[in-house]
């Protein structure tokens, strides 16, 4: 995909998001909106997968340890083709196989079941392990929140990953800057993180996450890397693409109600359309 | 009488994992900073590339082996009953349970039988934690012998397996050629008619001892080995409930939550019997010499033998 497909599909993930929120009238939007173009990269240009073979192999590996943001996530899985995109309006209902959080046993492309911060990169360093000693060459992916590295958890397996030289290993951190009592800078500030992730032995990546040459570009970068894993800091605006989103920390676990639903999708078509005459 | 050979279900566990390894490609062993102590060092020594030391990092050795998992691998995540089924119980809970992946825990230095680093390694708790998790097995083995049968079993069980072990060397109760360990089937390894003891792990061989003293005083007591605690052999414990009418749990555990716990479960719903449970009595355990404490918690034979002659 070139540069503007990428975005357009960037933008259809956000209104899928918008709308599984909205249907579920519960949900974490903000930090889904945030890592949309994330997500985006990742299923549709960087990962080797195959939503027809959703557990090959070979398959590369993502974890999204900061689960909450499942929403998102489902959208890019559905728009991949991993399942219908008008299941989406089925999240978090009862019975449907779009939980809360990810759940691996039940929703195709999901390769670890997370949501309990701190957990999901233990997993990928893992999976990055195993790959190292049956020497085979899938890459795994794992995204952080900014707030979720307050977890220490996430500590112990950055010292893990960079001790076993996981190169096949990359950690995004969403640094939307707000959890859910605000300001990551007023509830418990994980600044530098950057540095944090140096001191840790990473191979570190500072990006606009909202940017798609700069997305493409660092995961270019972490694949030449060798002998450590990488840490993209990926700088993004939480709520991203819808007006009244953006920056608030409110939106990062509220559903929109029905008006606001409207301006909410009537932005990101504002958006489509701007995309389309570029 | 000659010499019991007495040897502790930590070794069983490094010696077993061994043999394991040189049988299956896919066996990768995970410790904590521990394995000169839980013995996962004779499978280091042999397959260093395959034993992984995460340090002193339990929580996150938990969510490594989850990842291991995913891929196929069959992981053995290694560490003391307090740090694997204590500090690391939501990490069990939701990266291993929750996805019902193919993970097992030895964890070994359970109970009062730690001995000397007292309290806070004493965990008394861990079956309590381990048996609310759906689909987890939890084991207790009682020798060497039932030991290194459970880790084959559970290497050869799909799904998260919990299995526990003590540090002192315990007795050799089942060198007989016809031992067969089935998850889940208890074995009756006394008959008796006037009470019925159920016990496990090292307390299965100490309540071998009370049964004897009992029969001097013309008690008959059955012994019933519980090496799974879950699933619990439920009809195993409904006959035997049939049959005595009264039963003794012992346990090297909390009687909140444990082997006690579990029997009682059973016999409250499907077979009503007088139990008492013997354990450790809501309490946190201290320093001391293993065998002492053990005496000290009330679990030895002539501790048991006293309680059961008073309950009967």
């Amino acid at each position: 995909m070139n540069k503007s497909e990428l975005m357009k599909t960037a933008n259809g993930v956000r209104k899928g998001i918008i709308e599984a929120v909205h249907s579920a009238k519960s949900g974490h939007p903000g930090g889904s909106l945030s890592a949309a173009d994330i997500y985006t990269y990742l299923f549709f240009e960087e990962m080797n997968i195959d939503p027809k073979d959703p557990k090959k192999a070979d398959r590369d590996r993502f974890v999204l340890s900061k689960g909450h943001t499942a929403p998102g996530y489902y959208s890019t899985l559905a728009h991949r083709g991993f399942f219908p995109v008008e299941d989406l309006k089925t999240l978090r209902k009862t019975g449907s196989y779009l939980q809360g959080h990810p759940d691996m046993k039940h929703i195709p492309g999901v390769d670890m079941s997370s949501g309990s911060l701190g957990q999901g990169i233990s997993a990928a360093v893992g999976m990055a392990i195993s790959a190292k000693l049956s020497g085979d060459s899938y890459r795994v992916y794992t995204l952080l929140g900014d707030g979720e590295i307050q977890e220490g958890q996430v500590w112990e397996a950055s010292m893990l990953a960079a001790h076993r030289h996981l190169d096949n290993l990359v950690v995004i951190v969403d640094n939307n800057n707000l959890q859910i009592d605000g300001a990551i800078t007023d509830v418990n500030s994980p600044y530098p993180i950057d540095k944090k992730f140096e001191a840790f032995n990473f191979h570190v990546i500072n990006i606009d996450g909202n940017n798609m040459d700069e997305i493409a570009a660092a995961f270019k970068e972490a694949k030449e890397v060798k002998g450590q894993p990488t840490a993209i800091v990926a700088k993004t605006v939480k709520g991203k693409g819808v007006s009244f989103m953006e920056n608030q920390a409110f939106w990062h676990g509220t559903a929109p109600n029905d008006e606001q639903y409207e301006t909410a999708m009537s932005d990101l078509e504002k958006v489509g359309e701007a995309l389309c005459q570029k | 009488m000659s010499e019991v050979k007495k040897i502790a279900t930590r070794e069983s566990y490094g010696n077993a994992l061994l043999e394991l390894g040189k049988e299956h490609e896919d066996v990768v062993v995970l410790d904590a900073d521990l394995a000169a102590a839980t013995k996962t060092g004779v499978f280091k020594k042999a397959f260093p590339e395959r034993h992984i030391d995460c340090g002193i990092a339990e929580c996150n050795m938990i969510g490594v082996a989850a990842g291991l998992a995913t891929t196929g691998k069959v992981p053995f995540a290694s560490s003391f009953a307090m740090f694997a089924a204590g500090r690391a119980f939501e990490q069990v809970r939701n990266s291993v349970g929750y996805p019902k992946l193919n993970v097992k825990i030895g964890a070994t230095h359970a109970g009062v039988s730690v001995g000397e680093d007292g309290a806070t390694h004493q965990c008394n708790e861990d079956i309590a934690l381990m048996r609310t998790i759906p689909g987890m097995v939890v084991i207790n083995p009682a020798d060497d012998i039932e030991a290194k049968a459970a880790v084959k079993a559970a290497y050869e069980h799909v799904g998260p397996v919990y299995m526990r072990f003590g540090r002192a060397a315990v007795p050799v109760i089942n060198d007989n050629e016809d031992y067969k360990f089935e998850i889940g089937k208890a074995v009756t390894l006394r008959e008796g008619t006037d009470v019925t003891i159920i016990a496990s792990g090292l307390t299965v061989s100490e309540s071998l001892g009370a049964a004897e003293k009992l029969a001097a005083d013309g008690i008959s007591a059955e012994v019933i080995n519980i090496h799974t605690i879950k699933p619990i052999d439920e009809e195993a414990i409904v006959k035997t409930a049939a049959k005595t009418g009264k039963i003794v749990t012992v346990e090297e555990h909390s009687v909140i939550g444990g082997l006690g716990s579990a029997v009682c479960d059973v016999v409250a719903q499907k077979a009503p019997a007088k139990v008492m449970k013997i354990g450790v009595q809501d309490v946190y355990g201290e320093s001391g010499p293993a065998k002492e404490l053990i005496k000290k918690y009330g679990l030895d034979a002539e501790s048991i033998y006293e309680k059961v002659k008073a309950f009967v």
